[in-house]
């Protein structure tokens, strides 16, 4: 990994990689929606992983706390996220950018609602307009669905909690907020996008899916953010709540309607939530490993099964747990190899469904029966 | 991904003018979306169900493949798919292929040169293009635009009612599915109505307004449109109520698998399984 690093520093004059990165960056500034082709397929999967507790927590809250008053609501919402997202922000200096409308939605429907209604404005965005990808709608979705609206909730939720609903000071926890949790979520991106490199290569070292290793894709995602993307979504979130307080303060206060109210809808299993959301932020980066290597191993158990004995001598050697997933593709028995390949691509889609299924039935076990 | 670039409009256009291209862009390419998908077609004819998991198989196979041959070949598939369909070839291979420079293209230029590799060309400055670099690039562009070719082509091919149903076999639950279908259709309410409040505003503009004020005036719809939405869902929970809307969404299954889908269906699963066997 260090030599990798180093032989990338020595070949390239370093102004030419943070200009050119900063420039491609800039340009992913206004639309934050990862297309399938960036992240490899176990990525892909991982994160569709790592969304599922939120959208079974938001479809849950939705069925129990949320009448069916809230099926209209949400989809209004969604669609409003959709429409926002289409608005032009005039930037100082004549240019304009696009606002994702996350920490809004987190605002007036509380994060976890927010999460299904932005989550869905995601999935119309990608199907239907093939902005953002299919199989990378789980990445997409923890970063614009879940980063953003729980972290821009918690930043506008410690400047206003118990404040009136006039309060200016909501107008500054709601622009944090935004900025504070586009950053993050930008950050969170990079992190899916500069694993990928070094995970995932051929044996001549060509990177098959985002091509930059963490050292460039953190900078250049997170920075440009912090300077124009996170600044238009603070901005609109913070000049829509001003005008929420001048022309329609109930708006604000939906929250903290008995129907959606997040501390009636238990306050343990928010914090249960928030705990796992904060763990998540710590682990991710393992975390995202982790699995790479379990499926390496879930390989060469495969394979093993089949009569390959000294695969775990060869995983030996391979014991860095950044190459890990080589093996699965660097097998010199072919034969077998391509088997594992195939199965592996039947067992992904079996995998989604029946994990799908799973959180599906935990979701409705406690759904109220309408007579 | 198709989001027109802000650099194609005119820099001196205010947001407002900007804002309602882009609303009518959206409006017309989902009515021209229903339009193609209403021909008769081969993909027009087979189950939403079908073509869901069969989109779903294609974007896998392209996104395991480590041979650019075979994903360049599952993009001759999809052409072929589309040709097939009735498709307008130019406007789909243009759609996915134009804007692309403008975002993954820009994205995968500095691999060219930061990736360390045998080195192909030298440039002045020394600037070096590596194989590994060419390679890296070129399999952004072409898994993404093979993959965005396939979402487009699943929509220009069958009606969006259809695909949310079809959404069911991948068991998402019913209440979602429900909301993603209102949530499309009111889409184009608020998209109208935003439409109109904009341009309401500009019939009494006569030059582009300072920023400031641009921003009060982008807040204020903003605020307004959410005021609206939010007046429009109690009213349509109401017209459920009157209607007789008890919690359980229902929907009409009228899908049937045909002897022309299995045979369809056998065709993708063989087409994907083949090439992330030569692609591995």
């Amino acid at each position: 990994m260090k030599t990798f690093f180093k032989s990338l520093a020595r070949e390239t004059p370093r102004s030419l990689i943070i200009y050119y990165a900063l420039f491609a960056a800039w340009l992913l500034t206004t639309a934050m929606h990862i297309p399938d082709g960036y992240l490899s397929p176990i990525t892909s999967l991982i994160m569709f992983v790592l969304v599922l507790p939120f959208w079974v927590f938001g479809v849950r809250q939705l069925r129990e706390k949320m009448t069916a008053k809230n099926v209209p609501l949400i989809a209004l919402f969604a669609a409003f996220s959709f429409v926002i997202m289409m608005f032009n922000v005039p930037l100082p200096g004549g240019t304009t950018g696009h606002a994702v409308g996350g920490a809004l939605a987190a605002i007036i429907l509380g994060p976890g609602i927010a999460t299904i209604a932005v989550s869905i404005a995601l999935v119309i965005q990608a199907f239907f307009f093939g902005d953002g990808g299919i199989l990378a709608l789980g990445a997409n979705c923890f970063n614009m669905a879940v980063v953003l609206p729980y972290v821009a909730f918690a930043v506008y939720q410690a400047f206003s909690r118990n404040q009136p609903l006039t309060s200016k000071r909501r107008i500054l926890g709601a622009g944090l907020g935004g900025w504070v949790g586009l950053t993050v979520a930008a950050f969170f991106a990079a992190v899916e996008f500069g694993i990928q490199p070094m995970l995932f290569h051929t044996a001549d070292g060509t990177p098959l899916y985002a091509p930059y290793p963490l050292s460039i894709a953190i900078p250049a995602m997170v920075i440009p953010h912090a300077l124009i993307a996170s600044v238009v979504e603070g901005g609109i979130t913070a000049l829509v709540v001003a005008y929420l307080i001048r022309a329609n303060p109930a708006a604000l206060d939906i929250v903290n309607q008995e129907q959606i109210s997040p501390e009636a809808s238990g306050f343990a299993r928010w914090r249960v939530l928030w705990i796992f959301l904060a763990a998540l932020i710590v682990i991710v980066p393992i975390g995202l490993l982790a699995p790479g290597t379990a499926w390496g191993e879930w390989g060469t158990d495969e394979l093993t099964s089949l009569g390959l004995a000294f695969i775990p001598q060869g995983m030996a050697k391979l014991s860095g747990l950044w190459s890990a997933p080589l093996p699965d593709y660097d097998l010199p028995s072919l034969g077998n190899a391509n088997l594992g390949y195939i199965l592996s691509a039947a067992v992904g889609i079996l995998v989604i469904v029946t994990v799908v299924w799973l959180f599906t039935m935990l979701a409705t076990v406690k759904k109220p029966e309408a007579k | 991904m198709n989001s027109v670039p802000a650099s194609r409009h005119s820099r001196r256009s205010g947001f407002v003018e900007r804002t309602l291209v882009d609303i009518n862009h959206t409006l017309e390419q989902s009515l021209f979306a229903e339009q193609t998908a209403r021909q008769p077609g081969l993909l027009q004819r087979l189950d939403p169900r079908l073509k869901v998991i069969a989109t779903v198989l294609v974007l896998l196979a392209v996104s395991l493949s480590h041979s650019l041959i075979v994903i360049a070949a599952l993009y001759l598939f999809i052409l072929v798919l589309a040709l097939a369909s009735r498709v307008p070839l130019g406007f789909f291979v243009a759609r996915v292929w134009v804007f692309m420079p403008f975002f993954t293209g820009l994205v995968a230029l500095p691999a060219l040169f930061i990736t360390p590799g045998p080195v192909v060309l030298n440039l002045p400055f020394g600037l070096v293009i590596t194989r590994t670099g060419v390679q890296t690039a070129l399999f952004l562009l072409l898994r993404v635009g093979t993959s965005v070719s396939m979402a487009i082509l699943l929509v220009l091919t069958t009606l969006w009612n259809s695909v949310l149903k079809a959404l069911g076999v991948l068991r998402v639950p019913a209440v979602v599915i429900l909301i993603l279908g209102m949530t499309y259709r009111y889409i184009y309410l608020l998209l109208n109505i935003t439409g109109d409040m904009f341009l309401t505003r500009k019939s009494r503009l006569l030059r582009r307004l300072p920023g400031p004020e641009e921003r009060r005036l982008l807040a204020a719809t903003a605020g307004t449109l959410l005021g609206k939405s939010l007046r429009v869902s109690s009213e349509v929970y109401l017209a459920m109520q009157s209607r007789g809307f008890r919690n359980t969404p229902r929907t009409l299954d009228t899908f049937r698998m045909r002897r022309m889908d299995y045979f369809a269906g056998a065709i993708v699963v063989m087409v994907s399984l083949t090439a992330i066997w030569f692609g591995r």
